[in-house]
């Protein structure tokens, strides 16, 4: 959609006139309305209202202990980056990252942390994977021309996150060994075959997705 | 594959180091060249995690979750889901560590040859918690319009839980 001529204030109006991009204000609205609602109907109001302290709380403490580890592999990945080794590795996956992210170009260093990111992903090593991962997304933010809205890249790379491929899924096991599971790897194989048809659809649905969305 | 996973780290920090030790980079100075914002990302998140945790921890305790798995129960009894893990799909997208906390709770009271076991096994083995990975890694870069992340994000975890059951009763 046209926004005309006018000033960038008309225009930032006009944007927020047609609810542009409104998604995460919806739902962060309904979340707690319904929250509200649900616990006073329940009789659980109390509960509710606890939460927003434990919630804060638990928010700052996933940060704080991220400090660390993303501390490290940044670190690491400064020495990668600076010897070739992020270069290598982005040149041997290129024939799929330029069919998945054909945004970015082929030499941006982007692509070489966004396949550390979802190998470290895929072998259960959530520690390496977020600090790689959040690094990969300040090299694609250097290409993203608005800096407050997620480019096309950013959203493919982040529905292959969220669909969290993973070889072995080592927390479920271990849950299942506690309980006396004879053969807890014989979940292995059925599970590895459902993250991989959701890992799929994912990065199909990016796509489709690309094409067809429109920003109003 | 237990090898592969306990190597990959060490591996991944000897070949970093190795090379760049041979490529002359002066790795003590690099190191904490790069390490200097780890405490900068980190505090960039914290605004963006309060929102989607606090609205989430909200939500969890306002016990709609357990409403929504009534009403959902007739729909699902039909398709061999049992009530039990109807709870881990409605949180999966929303917190792991709900959805891991359901999974044991299953797992502990049901024991280890109740089909609810396994199919909630491979439902929170097969996800990554779609919520928390938005507002990290959307958070880190300061990106608040998410334009079709979340929908592409939230139909790829329902697309999850559909195979889930599937290759379930297909293979136990």
């Amino acid at each position: 959609m046209s926004l005309g001529t006018g000033n960038i204030q008309e225009q930032k109006k006009l944007k927020k006139l047609l609810c542009y991009n409104q998604a995460m204000n919806y739902i962060f609205y309904f979340l707690i309305v319904i929250s509200i609602i649900a616990g006073a109907v329940n009789g659980k109001l109390s509960d509710v209202v606890n939460a927003i302290l434990t919630g804060a709380e638990l928010s700052v403490k996933i940060a704080f202990s991220l400090i660390g580890i993303m501390a490290f592999w940044l670190g690491m990945m400064k020495i990668a980056k600076k010897c070739g080794l992020i270069s290598i590795i982005a040149k041997i996956i290129k024939p799929i990252t330029r069919k998945l992210f054909n945004e970015i170009p082929e030499d941006s260093p982007a692509i070489g942390d966004i396949a550390m990111s979802i190998s470290a992903n895929a072998f259960g090593l959530t520690n390496a994977a977020t600090p790689i991962g959040i690094k990969a997304m300040e090299e694609l933010q250097k290409q993203n021309k608005d800096k407050t809205t997620a480019s096309n890249a950013m959203c493919m790379f982040l529905a292959m996150n969220t669909a969290g491929f993973q070889l072995i899924p080592a927390t479920v096991i271990a849950v299942l060994v506690g309980i006396g599971y004879k053969n807890p790897t014989e979940i292995i194989a059925p599970t590895l075959v459902v993250t991989t048809i959701a890992f799929i659809s994912a990065i199909a649905l990016a796509k489709l997705f690309q094409k067809f969305w429109r920003d109003k | 594959m237990q090898i592969i996973s306990l190597w990959a780290l060490p591996a991944i920090i000897l070949l970093i180091l190795t090379m760049g030790l041979f490529k002359k980079v002066p790795l003590y100075e690099t190191f904490t060249e790069g390490a200097k914002d780890g405490f900068k990302v980190a505090v960039n998140i914290i605004p963006y995690l309060v929102a989607i945790i606090v609205a989430i921890s909200m939500f969890r305790a306002s016990g709609i979750i357990e409403s929504i798995g009534t009403i959902l129960k007739p729909i699902l009894t039909p398709f061999n889901i049992p009530a039990d893990t109807i709870p881990i799909m409605l949180v999966r997208s929303l917190s792991g560590s709900a959805a891991l906390g359901v999974f044991s709770d299953i797992a502990n009271n049901l024991g280890p040859d109740d089909y609810a076991t396994k199919l909630s096994a491979i439902m929170v083995g097969s996800s990554e918690t779609t919520f928390y990975v938005l507002a990290v890694y959307f958070g880190a870069v300061g990106i608040s319009k998410l334009r079709y992340a979340l929908i592409v994000g939230l139909l790829a975890d329902f697309i999850g839980i559909v195979s889930a059951v599937l290759v379930c009763n297909l293979m136990f």
